[in-house]
């Protein structure tokens, strides 16, 4: 690097006709910058996930190594009732949660944002600390606060003479992981909203108080169309999360072994056929799957935000 | 009211595109006489909601002072009569011939090496992209952009593969290396050094004749230390939370992280070999796992929010 940059340098004695041997320079230096992160991108990234689609193709046999076989896992995923159930279960999942946390958030940022809160700071802390939290702890401690022996919602029963809540019943199971992840990330998803709020220009919305629109009012059609390229931001990061769920569904598991089963998220189907079932290929077929499902979803989302843009 | 020049649009202001919100002491903006006045009744309606968030943490501090036998026969939200607080920490500190201080180290390890990597490595790829003109760099950008939206989980199983075949599964380098790759952090680092880096200032060094690794080392990346600092502290968040790739990489305890050793605690003691006090070791060692992110957050609170800003701000 030090050499080409001494030979330019050089060059830069005739700086008159700066025109071309300037951009020349720079546009080394744009690739010399990118490369170490486009290397690491590569191997790290590209590669991997070639190298999966390249995987799902094939399918091990007993005997003489793998054979290809075209989209056959493909196929078997998708006539596989256990891997189905877990992205129906997934699509339920964000349904129902993801507008549920997206909702707190945003009624917090703007409740933030609207100056009509005494202690904001300690509030907004507050709401964000569990962000700080692994995923994984986060399974753990509500874990303990879900279970009938020590736990405080199943003392409090006990205490006034009712049955204990069955958070971890085939039934509730579902509802319980969302509300581990409503709880972990309320509070970040919230922050973004927050921080798009405050760079809101207040001219946009004195108009509107001086013509005496409410805050309600003020929230609904300036602050929130204002602040859409954030929403959209957690909307993608929200679904993403959702189909990639893991942590949480695989420490519960331990706890309630009958409930979560194998395939309970595509996620935790994917790592347990190629970890425990060894079944390299179709993992990474489901695994494939998995992705394309994301960015099918994303992109809805995406293409759907910017109709409604279009539209008004 | 304000001199500064607002880019305000008729009809509500749906596209508000705002050059990259000024970090650092933010620009104290003239709320209150647009906003109303704090109310205390929507004060505590608010605070009964932040109960949620916080008791199970409160929970947690309580629960980490009992001893095994006390989680069960003391109410959960308050404290038992006696406090095993020190014979908890020790338990932790010792079991498995302290084992568990591995982790810590392993973790900061992991955490600590891969957020100064993929940190800096985004900031000279953030800072190419936003500044320097090179053919190419919009269909590049445009690519690792996209890479945002690759399940992590889809490449984790090819990567193990990968990494078996080289012998680098069950050693910190399957931990690191993945972790380096943050094209979102890419994506903040781009917005926030077209925001923090006037091009006047870059054409006058070059007229001066300064070369562009000097341009990049003693004037931009002056500039762009906070937004460093907001993507070490992401890519430092999401290492030490990491939980999935680790699982799947290690398989030797003293190379686990945190997430996956106490992950491993809990499965035992729930498998009911209960004659060993594992319960409340998992409590205080997921105490202890906390605390130091915590502390980050509470100190830096400055770099993630305005971190966050620059994301949400601009699409």
């Amino acid at each position: 690097m030090s050499a080409t940059e001494a030979q330019i340098t050089g060059a830069g004695a005739q700086r008159e006709q700066h025109g071309t041997g300037m951009a020349r320079r720079e546009a080394i230096a744009g690739y010399l910058f990118v490369l170490p992160f486009v290397v690491v991108f590569v191997a790290m990234l590209v590669v991997p996930l070639f190298y999966s689609g390249y995987l799902s193709l094939f399918r091990e046999q007993l005997i003489g190594g793998s054979t290809f076989s075209g989209f056959g896992n493909y196929a078997r995923a998708l006539q596989d009732e256990t891997f189905l159930a877990g992205v129906l279960r997934m699509a339920q999942f964000l349904v129902i949660q993801v507008p549920i946390m997206l909702g707190l958030s945003l009624l917090f940022a703007l409740l933030l944002d609207s100056g009509r809160l005494r202690m904001q700071r300690f509030i907004r802390l507050s709401i964000f600390v569990p962000y700080a939290v692994p995923g994984v702890i986060a399974a753990l401690m509500w874990g303990y606060l879900y279970g009938r022996d020590f736990g405080p919602f199943a003392q409090g029963a006990r205490a006034m003479g009712l049955p204990a809540p069955t958070f971890l019943t085939h039934e509730w199971m579902l509802y319980s992981i969302m509300n581990i992840v409503t709880w972990s990330f309320v509070g970040y998803n919230m922050i973004i909203m927050f921080a798009a709020l405050r760079s809101i220009p207040t001219e946009l919305y004195e108009a509107a108080r001086v013509d005496g629109a409410g805050e309600i009012r003020v929230a609904w059609s300036i602050k929130i169309p204002a602040i859409k390229p954030a929403l959209l931001l957690t909307a993608i990061f929200s679904v993403i999360g959702t189909f990639q769920l893991f942590n949480e569904p695989n420490i519960l598991r331990t706890i309630a072994p009958n409930v979560i089963g194998v395939g309970y998220t595509p996620n935790l189907y994917a790592y347990n056929l190629a970890f425990i079932g060894r079944e390299i290929n179709y993992a990474a077929a489901i695994a494939f799957l998995l992705g394309i499902a994301i960015m099918v979803v994303s992109y809805i989302v995406q293409l759907s935000a910017l109709r409604k843009e279009r539209r008004s | 009211m304000t001199s500064q020049p607002v880019t305000t649009q008729p009809g509500g202001g749906a596209t508000y595109d705002a050059p990259a919100p000024p970090v650092g002491p933010r620009s104290k903006r003239r709320r209150a006489s647009v906003h109303g006045r704090p109310n205390t009744i929507l004060t505590i309606a608010v605070l009964g909601a932040v109960a949620y968030f916080l008791l199970p943490l409160w929970w947690l501090l309580v629960a980490s002072t009992k001893s095994n036998t006390a989680l069960f026969s003391s109410f959960g939200l308050w404290f038992a009569d006696d406090l095993n607080i020190v014979q908890n920490l020790q338990d932790v500190f010792t079991f498995q011939r302290g084992i568990f201080l591995t982790w810590i180290r392993n973790t900061v390890l992991y955490a600590v090496t891969s957020a100064v990597g993929a940190a800096a490595l985004a900031t000279a790829a953030g800072y190419a992209f936003a500044k320097l003109r090179f053919r190419g760099s919009t269909v590049l950008f445009a690519t690792i952009l996209g890479a945002i939206m690759v399940p992590l989980t889809a490449l984790a199983i090819p990567t193990y593969l990968l990494f078996a075949r080289v012998g680098l599964t069950d050693t910190p380098w399957a931990i690191i290396l993945p972790s380096l790759v943050s094209p979102f952090g890419v994506y903040l680092m781009r917005v926030y050094a077209a925001g923090a880096i006037p091009d006047s200032l870059l054409e006058a060094a070059r007229v001066d004749g300064a070369s562009e690794r000097r341009i990049f080392f003693s004037i931009a990346l002056r500039l762009l230390a906070p937004g460093f600092v907001t993507v070490l502290l992401f890519a430092l968040v999401a290492t030490w939370n990491n939980y999935f790739l680790p699982l799947i990489m290690l398989s030797s305890p003293e190379w686990y992280p945190l997430t996956v050793g106490l992950a491993q605690w809990q499965s035992t003691s729930q498998a009911g070999s209960g004659s060993q006090a594992l319960f409340s070791m998992v409590i205080m060692g997921s105490l202890v796992s906390i605390i130091p992110l915590m502390i980050a957050f509470l100190f830096l609170q400055r770099y993630w929010q305005s971190g966050l800003a620059t994301g949400g701000v601009k699409q």
